[in-house]
């Protein structure tokens, strides 16, 4: 009996190209290893997302555009942002399920030659290893655990809430990280307030406010003694990692905390090296992690 | 200025209450449950932002809008510091989409004040001309290809320019105010 590979279409957005290489790179190595497919998309533009505090009709009408480019390939959309995959989520079930929202948006879409029809999914690269993917293969993939390593993780807050429209893991209750993080062998931590948000997406309008957030995190991963925080969105990776320097500087703190995308960990787990996921791009070193892992191998 | 004298200036006058503001949000896609807030503060309680914000505070936000004080709480800067993280929607006793809410009055807010913050205009203008909202630039497709990563996807940003003038954005983004930070 044949086994059916999944194949997506990879749905990248603005973020990663412009800023996150790392991300990328070790999502796609990891990805192939695992047999799934990625197809590349034909044509896209921004998911939507920056534009729905302005005007939600773009945001909507943006979506539903990358959704139609999809449904014409015929083949459900992967996202490595959970940014990129709570709006084409939402718009894709809004749409789908409400006709005359549907309907006022085929409208603006008519302009482009363009229908949303409804027939494909949208998944974020968490669920496309916990359901099509499985825990099974994965801890197989893994040919040189992780067991010496105490990581914490920040899921984010688009790829659960809001609850009653995402329908996939607990936010209350964070599971599915943390069991994709124990399948390299290292032990997720819990933590105070896990599940609260990293502060980027307002950033733009006001810096001290999310640097509060985002230091009482670090401060709360700090105190249960992680090595490293994994993360599965690149603007909380972008929160934590890239501006971790400025945090530490306008709270006169020291953290020093690695933040590794989570198919970097699981790339290390599974055997690839440090050069071929790109840890070197992190902003935060990881030099005492991958001293940590290679002694923990000897 | 005493703290008394401030209370004195932030007295609502029955001039300013708008009756029919409430049912104009409510019938806007996401707003549509305001009226059930109760003002329990659960929103308040469990906002991220609202522990490290002097001013923002959704449950307010809901009261304003009930009281119908349209003028103020659309001129209200402190609706920009929402993150989204929805935390608010999933805790909500009576089901108001109180992030919703928050987005709803944001849109009006810009069409009311011919104004936003500066970050969302350059990112409109950066998405018109590239599809993008960043404007990626040439070295980086460059160093895809050393690397090995596939070459981006191609965008249409006529399309986007299209998809502006249609909504109207197109219009409202030409002669649109902006303002910088939210403190």
């Amino acid at each position: 009996m044949s086994e059916e590979k999944p194949r997506y279409l990879l749905f990248l957005g603005c973020v990663i190209p412009y800023r996150l290489s790392s991300y990328e790179i070790s999502a796609r190595k990891v990805l192939a290893k695992l047999g799934v497919e990625l197809v590349e998309m034909p044509e896209y533009n921004c998911c939507g997302f920056p534009m729905d505090p302005v005007n939600h009709d773009v945001m909507l009408t943006l979506a539903a555009r990358n959704l139609c480019v999809a449904e014409r390939e015929n083949l459900n959309i992967l996202t490595l942002c959970n940014g990129c995959f709570g709006t084409l989520c939402k718009v894709n079930k809004t749409l789908k399920e409400d006709k005359e929202e549907r309907e006022r948006i085929n409208k603006y879409l008519a302009e482009f030659g363009m229908e949303f029809k409804g027939t494909i999914e949208v998944k974020h690269l968490v669920y496309v290893l916990s359901e099509d993917v499985g825990f099974e293969k994965i801890k197989d993939a893994v040919k040189k655990p992780l067991t010496s390593l105490r990581v914490a993780q920040h899921t984010g807050c688009h790829i659960v809430r809001p609850k009653k429209l995402i329908e996939k893991d607990d936010p209350e209750n964070l599971r599915l990280l943390k069991e994709l993080i124990e399948l390299t062998g290292a032990k997720c931590l819990d933590y105070m307030d896990e599940a609260e948000c990293c502060g980027n997406p307002i950033i733009g309008v006001n810096e001290s406010i999310p640097f509060q957030m985002a230091k009482e995190k670090l401060e709360h991963i700090r105190a249960v003694g992680a090595q490293a925080l994994i993360t599965v969105c690149p603007f909380c990776h972008m929160m934590f990692d890239m501006n971790q320097p400025r945090i530490e500087r306008a709270f006169n703190e020291k953290f020093g905390l690695p933040v590794l995308h989570y198919p970097q960990l699981l790339g290390l787990a599974m055997g690839f090296t440090p050069e071929e996921l790109a840890l070197n791009e992190l902003r935060v070193k990881p030099f005492d992690l991958l001293n940590e892992i290679q002694s923990g191998r000897e | 200025m005493s703290e008394t004298q401030e209370q004195v200036l932030n007295i609502i006058k029955a001039e300013e209450m708008d009756p029919k503001f409430k049912y104009e949000i409510s019938k806007i896609h996401g707003a549509e449950k305001i009226m059930l807030c109760y003002q329990c503060g659960t929103c308040t309680a469990d906002c991220p932002v609202s522990r490290f914000s002097n001013f923002y505070r959704p449950r307010k936000i809901a009261r304003m809008i009930q009281l119908g004080l349209k003028d103020r709480i659309l001129s209200d800067k402190d609706l920009w510091l929402c993150t989204t993280c929805y935390t608010c929607i999933d805790h909500c006793p009576q089901n108001v989409d109180i992030a919703h809410v928050v987005r709803v009055l944001r849109n009006l807010s810009v069409k009311h004040t011919n104004s936003m913050p500066l970050v969302f205009k350059e990112l409109a203008n950066n998405l018109m001309k590239t599809g993008f909202v960043y404007v990626i630039p040439e070295s980086r497709h460059t160093r895809r290809a050393q690397i090995g990563l596939p070459p981006l996807p191609k965008t249409k940003p006529q399309e986007i320019a299209k998809l502006f003038e249609i909504t109207g954005f197109a219009k409202l983004l030409e002669n649109v105010e902006t303002f910088g930070r939210v403190e």
